[in-house]
């Protein structure tokens, strides 16, 4: 069996940013499994700008900001191994690979990143009605055949869901000449940054149909029509209030889910709020010595913060490999009102400063978010606004961790008097 | 072109009417509409095995379903068929189907079907847990399975072309004439003149009929809709998990299928013959009533819906015989469910019948009999890392969820029917089938096919014609 001291699942800007952290807190002895043709991961086909803005202070395009990782990579002796897969990870942390140039390889590691991020909903996960014709994708393979393949995928778009990927494709789509028609939200409120909204649904007049769904989609062959509905507060279309778009493309754009077969396999303990691991404020999984980031943990809409939660878990498994254990009593985060999940879902009584990650379940103006220990408020964060579609962080010193008394800590939304 | 036999239809039924004939020294012809076999109800079905308890005793049903449930293991094993010997569980959830379970029994052991028992209730648990509180007992039948319907059509009509029969893709059947000792058929890929016709046109077969002269049955389509759950939900049973039929049909039925998924449907309302689309209600419906069977399905990891129309008939029985109307043109038609069950046996049946007619058939020397088709993910290492010496492409994993290799989708893309869409892959080799459903392979299985083929990669359809995927070029082009 192959050894190596740390290997990281995945050669994305989350595997990358591992890596490199780890290599600089003197891990010598590092490879990373990617199972494209190349690193870079699916910032390869995020030709927009808009990547790097906290990290580097300049807009980059995603292969940019991927390729200033890389280069980073090219001047240590991180080894990237492309075209793997990993079959499976065991809990004792041996990886089965398989790659057309080392064939099928058993590789046991001293320490683990998982940066294997995540995969689009499909059709079949919200079971959209309708006819079996051609012309509907997920909006990031839609993107992949015109940023990567370059090929075009249909001339008049409806778009459902409001999420990033589908926001970015309404743009790009029709900066190569096709017309997209509407763009529909299943909520009231966008899945999407607002800068997307703005710049890519306002600035071309593309109209965005908050509290819709598609109900039908009809076509022998290719997509001819789709049906749009208005749903109620319990998202349940209504009757007589549909419109009708004729159209050759229809993309989903209807959420992300982390990839976490691997782990699963392996006897990880996932959070079903997140579909990622359970983590420690180090990263760190439920088998030690097996550390998560970026979007196979939790999905995130900026890169930026995929690259520092990465490092996070690099560092820590450097240190995992010095012989550091992170120990002592646990407390666990618990979601108070508004709050969808946290990241880290616990950590340890003594940790050093803690910085938690999370998203609201709901538009917020002028509203706070609170953390309680028991009865007892230890801080409290203004926010203007807060919305399901931006990640929330908040930093808790060490100060506040010490006076901890009781074992959970509880973050929840307060909200602005009516 | 000229022949001894042409079958019109290659679904399952087509397949097995030539797969059987071209053992013979016949000159044998298939004429599909579509531009692939397998392509009407045999990729939408449930991919059950009956054990063939429900047909009335006396009905081509019954008889073939039985015989050709006896012959599917071994048939499988030679043509290198997934398939799954897992038996199947008819649930009682109430006193009225404690009844249902009783007429069922003894018509299954009137049809001659093997090792049928009644269990309790607790004898039921103790094969599957999951089941409703609501459960009093079952109908246990050890001879049902479960398989996959479209690789069995594939494997019967790859091994009758390389025992010498001739397939004709994309050749619908337009008009038929008599001919003194044969017929005529017209094709938009030309005219097919042949002695004897079988026709295995499925939901069409009525309109193939007519067109021969005989319009004695009429097919009422029925339309089933489905739920394909990912391979998390897969052990959730481990055994076909059928409802009593009742006042309100025939049940919803819950099963691991042959690639480890959970299948779930079907419902039954008239459609068009080609109409596979789903609806929100009838969705609902299937949700609903599996829910009564095994209360715990998660339907959160649904990966698919689709819709299958099945070939129902004025008649209640498959339709196989010779027609009156036009001597010589056999009927293989009708053959709704348990048809898939009951393949292997309407070739030979459908032989018989020609034989009766006055062909004279046979038996060629030298006939091929078996199949193999190497899955990667079946390999042992060493096996692997052979095949991936060999051919570095069968180290390159492209479906990164069902695991399947560049090897294994370049070699479906030369057997004695390649495929020419992407779902034409999907359905030989797997790639697309899992939980992302093709979003991240699917323009990597597109390029593949294209390069493959020789083709331009917007000549790749997704399935039948006019599916198509990719309408030209960006801006800035593919030369890169």
């Amino acid at each position: 069996m192959t050894n190596y001291e740390l290997v990281v699942i995945g050669g994305g800007p989350a595997g990358l940013a591992a890596a490199l952290a780890a290599w600089e807190q003197g891990v010598r002895d590092v490879l990373i499994l990617e199972r494209d043709s190349q690193a870079g991961g699916i910032l390869n086909q995020c030709i927009h700008n808009g990547f790097g803005l906290h990290r580097f202070q300049e807009e980059l395009t995603g292969p940019e900001y991927a390729g200033r990782f890389i280069e980073l990579v090219k001047q240590t002796d991180i080894q990237i191994r492309t075209d793997t897969m990993v079959l499976e990870l065991t809990e004792d942390r041996v990886l089965h690979t398989v790659s057309p140039q080392h064939g099928y390889e058993a590789i046991q590691a001293g320490a683990v990143v998982l940066a294997m991020g995540c995969r689009e909903r499909t059709r079949g996960a919200i079971s959209i009605p309708g006819a079996r014709c051609s012309g509907i994708f997920t909006a990031g393979a839609a993107q992949r055949f015109m940023n990567i393949e370059g090929y075009m995928v249909g001339k008049r778009v409806v778009i459902l869901g409001s999420g990033d990927i589908g926001l970015i494709m309404a743009r790009r789509m029709t900066l190569e000449g096709a017309k997209v028609l509407a763009c529909v939200e299943l909520m009231p409120y966008s899945g999407g940054l607002t800068r997307n909204i703005v710049q890519c649904l306002n600035d071309f007049d593309i109209p965005l149909y908050l509290s819709h769904t598609v109900t039908d989609v009809r076509g022998k062959d290719r997509l001819e029509q789709v049906v749009v509905s208005r749903v109620d507060e319990r998202r349940n279309p209504i009757p007589g209030t549909e419109m009708v778009f004729d159209c050759d493309t229809l993309l989903l754009s209807v959420g992300l889910l982390p990839e976490n077969e691997l782990s699963r396999q392996a006897g990880i303990e996932i959070d079903p709020r997140t579909n990622g691991p359970v983590v420690w404020e180090n990263r760190e999984c439920s088998i030690p010595g097996v550390f998560a980031c970026g979007n196979v943990l939790h999905v995130h809409d900026l890169v930026d913060y995929v690259s520092a939660e990465s490092e996070q878990a690099g560092r820590a498994a450097a240190a995992y490999l010095r012989g550091v254990r992170t120990e002592g009593e646990e407390i666990s985060l618990k979601n108070g009102n508004g709050v969808g999940y946290t990241v880290p879902q616990r950590f340890h009584r003594g940790a050093e400063a803690l910085e938690l990650f999370f998203r609201v379940r709901n538009i917020y103006h002028n509203a706070a978010i609170r953390v309680t220990d028991g009865e007892k408020q230890i801080a409290r964060f203004k926010r203007e606004h807060m919305a399901p579609g931006e990640m929330e962080n908040i930093k808790l010193p060490k100060v506040l961790l010490d006076r901890i008394s009781g074992d959970a800590l509880t973050v929840e939304i307060e909200e602005a008097a009516q | 072109m000229n022949y001894d036999v042409i079958i019109i239809g290659c679904g399952v039924v087509g397949a097995s009417c030539a797969y059987t004939l071209a053992q013979y020294a016949l000159r044998v012809g298939v004429l599909e509409a579509s531009n692939d076999v397998a392509n009407g109800t045999t990729k939408a079905n449930s991919a059950i095995v009956h054990a063939g308890y429900d047909p009335l005793p006396g009905t081509n049903m019954a008889r073939l379903n039985v015989l050709g449930t006896a012959m599917m293991g071994p048939l499988c094993a030679r043509l290198d068929v997934p398939y799954r010997n897992n038996g199947s569980l008819v649930l009682s959830l109430s006193e009225e189907d404690d009844d249902t379970l009783r007429e069922l029994y003894e018509r299954g052991i009137a049809n001659g079907v093997p090792g049928l028992a009644l269990l309790d209730r607790a004898q039921t648990l103790a094969l599957e847990p999951n089941l409703s509180p609501a459960l009093r007992g079952a109908l246990y039948a050890p001879s049902a399975g479960i398989v996959n319907p479209w690789e069995l059509c594939y494997a019967m009509a790859e091994t009758a072309v390389r025992n010498g029969a001739e397939l004709h893709l994309s050749a619908p059947v337009t008009a038929i004439e008599r001919l003194d000792g044969g017929f005529r058929l017209r094709t938009p890929k030309g005219d097919f003149t042949a002695r004897y016709v079988v026709n295995c046109a499925g939901t069409l077969a009525d309109s193939v009929s007519a067109m021969a002269g005989d319009r004695s049955f009429t097919v009422r389509p029925a339309k089933g809709e489905y739920f394909l759950l990912d391979k998390s939900e897969g052990h959730r049973v481990e055994h076909v998990i059928f409802q009593c039929p009742s006042k309100l049909g025939k049940g919803v039925l819950v099963t691991p299928t042959v690639h480890g998924n959970l299948l779930v449907g079907p419902n039954a309302s008239p459609a068009g013959p080609e109409d596979t689309a789903n609806s929100a209600e009838g969705l609902a419906f299937v949700r609903s009533s599996a829910l009564r069977s095994v209360p715990g399905i998660n339907f959160r990891d649904n990966i698919r819906n689709f819709a299958g129309v099945r070939a129902n008939t004025d008649r209640d029985d498959f339709i196989i015989e010779e027609s009156a109307a036009a001597p010589g043109f056999i009927q293989a038609a009708g053959i709704k469910s348990p048809g898939l069950s009951a393949a292997p046996a309407i070739g030979p049946e459908v032989l018989a019948l020609l034989e009766r007619a006055g062909l004279e058939a046979r038996k060629k020397d030298g006939v091929i009999d078996s199949r193999k088709r190497i899955r990667f993910h079946e390999l042992t290492d060493a096996e692997k890392n052979e095949m991936i010496r060999k051919d570095p492409r069968w180290g390159r994993v492209i479906c990164r969820c069902e695991t399947v290799t560049e090897g294994e989708i370049a070699a479906s893309l030369h057997t004695p029917i390649p495929p020419v869409s992407v779902n034409g892959v999907k359905r030989r080799v797997g790639a697309g089938m899992g939980r992302c459903q093709g979003g991240f392979c699917g323009p990597r299985v597109q390029e593949i096919i294209a390069r493959e083929l020789g083709l331009d990669p917007t000549q790749v359809l997704m399935d039948w014609e006019g599916t198509w995927v990719l309408c030209g070029e960006t801006k800035g082009g593919a030369a890169q």
